[in-house]
């Protein structure tokens, strides 16, 4: 198994409702922004994550269409889906390919075109990502099962509206420092509070948006990193992955994501290191309460106590691990296949020091954790500075 | 857009409540399944659901999808059967300040949604406060 390294990274121009931009537009602009950061002239295969291009667009086949578009045919293109957590399954293998030796520059990006349909089409699709004949049927929505894992966190732990506010709130100051972010302005407490009510208690401000939107990256092996990259290298420390059910209701612990602590403790494991030693991270914020319980599973904080995290201002930029400089799925955007990948653009560009104002200083080692659905697939990747 | 066999390979399921004991430990699939969750076992016997539970958690719905437009606002959640099973149901004829974890409730056979205005009407389980 070789080591490998991330050489270019790049996303389309902006994620929000890009009505003028088609999916593959989106996804061929982020490519091309990656191949040129990377300097290369020649990839050996690709992969391209995306949840549900078939519902939003009606096109499948997505590795072909990519490839062909790219101008890189005939490499291998394959498509690969894991509900929101696509863009960091397709991540993993990409590295996986890369590692094994039997390619050496790797492309991987994530799409998604989510606004040509309605709130309506679009709630639907999404809900694919949970059991359709089981959950989706019986009219939970995923704020719903989100709103459902909140009411038994702030049961159990003393967790309030207000500390689910506050990870938006946080989330929003970092992204606008970010112009690529969808929504790069602030919100307070009170307009997350006073933000219409989606399912008791998540507002619609607890929850992501709806983005059209793409980022890649490149790989390839890390001695020949060494040798070729125009920027400084980002090694991949440890990646790891982990199912968990498909149905909230069949969980253990409904306040609790099992998937995230599995794939976490694997990477870990596999950087020889532990939560204390992580200085940066991107999460899956698709609720605020999903960076709540996200921050406990990966052992930032003690069970129970996610809720003080971005209230105490630990999460934040300055405070002891920023989590979500980027902005999080909340005020960057959620064009759900490119998620993924963009999380791990955005540790790169920390560990190369290259983050502008969203810089933390120093950092060495970074973490992305990518989830599918309610947790049915968690993805964990551990990034370092080479 | 009707899916008519989509539904009714459910109809066991959601009207009559058949699930799958596993042979082996005795955990109880809904919907019945070939493999045992809990130890991997193929073989399964037949048995029906017990019809009163407790709620586990519950939310609001206020913002649903266009199927279920005529019944938003909505709550559902997370019911735990007498057997130890537990479903995704909605809970309805209740206030919803009533509503708690905890609180018992009892299944009944309701129309859970319709499929468009030339769809299929789809029925199923729902949970009454007892």
């Amino acid at each position: 198994m070789r080591d490998v390294a991330i050489i270019g990274v790049g996303l389309n121009k902006k994620w929000g409702e890009l009505w003028n931009v088609s999916l593959r537009d989106l996804f061929v602009e982020a490519a091309l922004n990656a191949v040129d950061d990377a300097g290369v002239d020649h990839l050996d295969s690709m992969y391209v994550g995306c949840m549900t291009s078939g519902l939003f667009v009606g096109q499948e086949h997505l590795g072909s269409l990519m490839a062909d578009y790219l101008g890189a045919n005939p490499i291998p293109a394959t498509r690969v889906e894991s509900a929101c957590a696509s863009g960091g399954a397709a991540f993993r293998q990409g590295f996986i390919e890369v590692a094994s030796g039997i390619s050496d520059y790797v492309l991987v990006g994530g799409v998604e075109k989510m606004t040509d349909v309605g709130g309506d089409e679009a709630t639907y699709a999404l809900s694919a990502a949970a059991d359709m004949e089981y959950e989706a049927y019986h009219g939970v929505t995923f704020p719903g099962l989100y709103a459902l894992m909140a009411r038994v966190h702030m049961e159990r732990f003393g967790t309030t509206c207000k500390q689910l506010a506050q990870v938006a709130v946080k989330n929003h100051k970092h992204g606008a420092l970010n112009p690529e972010a969808q929504y790069p302005f602030e919100v307070t407490v009170e307009d997350v509070l006073g933000s219409v009510m989606v399912a008791d208690p998540l507002h619609i401000l607890d929850c992501s948006p709806i983005t059209d939107g793409a980022a890649a990256v490149v790989l390839c092996p890390l001695d020949t990193a060494r040798r070729i990259a125009k920027k400084p290298v980002v090694r991949v420390l440890a990646s790891a992955q982990a199912s968990g059910t498909i149905a909230l209701h069949s969980r253990k612990d409904l306040a609790s994501i099992e998937s995230t602590s599995q794939a976490a403790t694997k990477a870990y494991r596999a950087a020889g290191i532990g939560p204390r030693d992580i200085q940066v991270a991107e999460v899956h914020d698709c609720f605020t309460i999903a960076e709540i319980m996200v921050l406990e599973a990966l052992g930032f904080v003690e069970t129970g106590k996610g809720g003080q995290a971005a209230e105490s201002g630990m999460t934040a930029l300055g405070g002891r691990i920023p989590v979500n400089t980027s902005g999080g799925l909340k005020a960057k955007g959620h064009p759900v296949g490119a998620t993924g990948v963009a999380q791990v653009i955005e540790i790169t560009r920390q560990l190369r020091g290259d983050a502008g104002p969203r810089q933390v200083k120093d950092a060495r080692i970074g973490l992305t954790q990518n989830m599918g659905g309610t947790g049915g697939s968690s993805v964990v990747h551990i990034l370092g500075a080479a | 857009m009707a899916n008519p066999a989509r539904y009714w390979r459910e109809i066991p399921q959601r009207y009559r409540l058949e699930a799958a004991r596993c042979a082996s430990c005795g955990e109880i699939s809904f919907p019945p399944r070939l493999v045992c969750p809990q130890c991997r076992s193929r073989k399964f016997e037949s048995v029906t659901l017990r019809e009163e539970g407790k709620i586990l958690a519950y939310t609001v719905t206020r913002v649903g999808p266009s199927q279920f437009a005529d019944q938003t606002p909505y709550a559902v959640g997370v019911v735990e059967l007498d057997d130890g099973v537990r479903i995704m149901t909605q809970i309805v004829d209740c206030d919803f300040d009533k509503l708690a974890a905890g609180q018992r409730v009892r299944i009944e056979f309701r129309r859970i949604q319709k499929q468009g205005d030339a769809g299929i009407l789809c029925y199923g389980y729902k949970c009454v406060p007892m």
